[in-house]
């Protein structure tokens, strides 16, 4: 198992899966805020199409969870509205 | 700072079952081949994988199938590789394309240190999109709800990253794509409480020949129902998940049976505890990348439109070659072969010499006949229902982006006169968010001009760039005279 941080906690995950995958893998099934609904949104599609799973990484912002493979060395941030547009 | 790849003769964009084939081949008739992929290792999404670096901490191998071919055309790729004939770019994600007259220029960000984009630029005077397919879906009351996934998405994670999304399982929708993601599911310890499937038990008598034909297929069917069966998995056809609730996470579902039109029958319902359900309703071709290009499009038997190809896999654009499932959905096989075709095609538009013997061109053309049979009475088996909308509420959320309900779509239509989802999105923002379309296009298309294939919008971008990047390629451009242009 490896750590890396995700909204300041640590979250283990095992190297070679993608944050979503890691988040799932915790429970974590939900960690975005819809803009309009204000309703919990995690992943979807699991393979970048829906635009579902985004987080901010490493202070970029509009990553595709089911994407982006986890390192240690990350920080992610998921608890602001990351459905803005900029990105 | 942005990069512009070796020129190669043939650009290959998806490294799944058909574009690795197409690799494969062409490699073997001596072209250096540029084999793109926007994942960190090949095999698309029928031979997903977690990267090489993690095969044993996270360890797959008894969730695929062919893995024979697989390990073949990963060694002939290697074998090329060490000889310099192959350029292999994963986690690149290509978002254009453009056409001039010397051929195509391939524009991909590279992020294999994501979230930090390189753009990279590939040229080559032939292009072979291979980019596959993704789950179509119908909206159903609480579809959004977390604990919700596509059965690809199930899989994508179970197959790349050993993770089995929940506890008690849900799946419906409808094609034989349902039987693998439980047998799966089921293998991995998840409770498959239920899989229901929209068609009726009978779908196949109406036309069994091309069963008949594919007996292998017939035998893939037997082995899931058997893992099915010793797993205690409840096979529920003529049956759809009409409803799933919950708060934060989905808690429960309501099933119900289905009249021959595709409605609930009324009285029916069930309701089903599960904590993470998989719904898929066959499957949509990726032609971001072809349609802007301009190629000639089809309708395809499942309501889909996709990118029309004559025998040897050519577009109706000179030196665009397609080979997959934005060719029509069908399955690994038919991939594998088409990408095989297509590569023969390739090296006799180049002036090679074939790789396979006429015998064997001819056992492929073959192959790739009789796996579209297949695929035309799948597809006639396992439609879309047509009263799928009777379960949509007022209140569904039907554009997951933006938030728009069945109810804003269908004033769209009675008010607005909306006669396609351009006109749909227009009046009320649906498809205009992220995915700019790619999950509510289909949905949004059904519930206003059901009889009609669906055609997707023109998109410029195959996936969003970040500022960087576009930077990156301003100064690509420069350093190579301008041979990026839009
Ligand atoms: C999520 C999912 C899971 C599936 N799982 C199974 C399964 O377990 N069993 C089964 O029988 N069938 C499965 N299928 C059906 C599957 O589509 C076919 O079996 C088979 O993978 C099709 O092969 P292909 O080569 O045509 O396309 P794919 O295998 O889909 O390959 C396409 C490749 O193109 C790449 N790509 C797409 N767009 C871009 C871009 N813009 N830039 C760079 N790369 C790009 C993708 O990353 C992908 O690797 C699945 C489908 C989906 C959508
Ligand atoms: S879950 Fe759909 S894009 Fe990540």
């Amino acid at each position: 198992m490896t750590r890396m941080t995700v909204d300041g906690e640590p979250l283990d995950f095992t190297e070679g899966q993608t944050v979503a995958a890691a988040l799932v893998a915790a429970g974590r099934v939900a960690w975005r805020t819809t803009r309009v609904g204000r309703r919990p949104r995690g992943v979807f599609c699991g393979i970048g199409v829906c635009f579902d799973c985004l987080v901010t990484v490493d202070g970029v912002r509009g990553q595709r969870a089911c994407l982006l493979p986890a390192r240690a060395d990350m920080t992610v941030t998921t608890r602001e509205d990351d459905d803005g547009d900029d990105g | 700072m942005g990069t512009t790849g070796e020129t190669a003769d043939l650009v290959v964009v998806g490294a799944g079952p058909a574009g690795l084939a197409a690799a494969v081949t062409a490699l073997a008739g001596g072209l250096r081949v540029a084999l793109v992929d926007s994942a960190g290792t090949v095999g698309g999404q029928f031979w997903r994988h977690p990267p090489d670096t993690a095969r044993a901490a996270i360890p797959t191998a008894d969730l695929h199938h062919g893995l024979r071919d697989y390990r073949a055309l990963r060694e002939a790729l290697a074998a090329a590789g060490d000889r310099g004939r192959l350029d292999l770019r994963l986690a690149h994600h290509v978002w254009s394309v453009t056409r001039d007259e010397d051929g195509f220029t391939v524009h991909t960000v590279d992020r294999r240190r994501a979230p930090e984009e390189t753009a990279v630029t590939l040229r080559a005077p032939r292009l072979l999109v291979a980019t596959g397919a993704y789950d179509r879906q119908l909206p159903f009351p609480g579809w959004d709800l977390p604990g919700v996934l596509t059965l690809g998405g199930l899989q994508a994670l179970l197959k790349g990253g050993g993770v089995v999304a929940g506890d008690r399982v849900a799946l419906g929708g409808t094609g034989p794509f349902l039987l693998p993601v439980a047998a799966a599911l089921a293998a991995r310890g998840a409770r498959v409480v239920t899989v229901c499937e929209a068609a009726g038990p009978s779908a196949w008598l109406r036309s069994p020949g091309p069963l008949l034909r594919n007996p292998a297929k017939g035998a893939e069917g037997a082995r899931y129902g058997l893992t099915l069966a010793r797993h205690g998995v409840r096979f529920r056809p003529r049956t759809a998940i009409v409803a799933a609730e919950g708060t934060d996470r989905v808690t429960s579902v309501e099933i119900a049976s289905l009249a021959a039109d595709g409605s609930p029958r009324p009285g029916t319902e069930r309701r089903v505890e599960a904590d993470t359900v998989g719904v898929g309703w066959g499957f949509v071709p990726q032609l971001d990348l072809l349609v802007p290009l301009g190629c000639a499009l089809a309708d395809s038997d499942d309501g889909s439109t996709v990118v029309a190809v004559d025998a040897g896999q050519r577009t109706t654009v000179p030196g665009l070659y397609a080979a997959g499932e934005v060719c029509g959905v069908g399955g690994a096989r038919l991939s594998l072969a088409e990408g095989r075709l297509a590569a023969e095609s390739v090296l006799a538009d180049h002036g090679a010499a074939p790789v396979l013997g006429r015998g064997r061109r001819a056992a492929v053309r073959a192959t790739v006949k009789r796996h579209r049979a297949f695929a035309r009475a799948l597809a006639r088996a396992h439609p879309v229902p047509s009263a799928w909308s009777r379960w949509l509420t007022d209140d569904t959320v039907v554009c997951r982006c933006e938030e728009v309900t069945a109810g804003a779509v269908r004033a769209a239509r009675t008010d607005g006169g909306a006669r396609d989802h351009r006109q749909v999105k227009q009046l009320t923002r649906a498809g205009m968010g992220w995915c700019q379309g790619r999950v509510c296009g289909p949905a949004v298309h059904c519930l206003v001009a059901p009889h009609r294939s669906y055609t997707p919008t023109e998109r410029l971008v195959a996936t969003p760039l970040t500022l960087g990047a576009l930077a990156d390629l301003d100064h690509a451009r420069e350093n190579t005279g301008g041979a990026a242009h839009e």
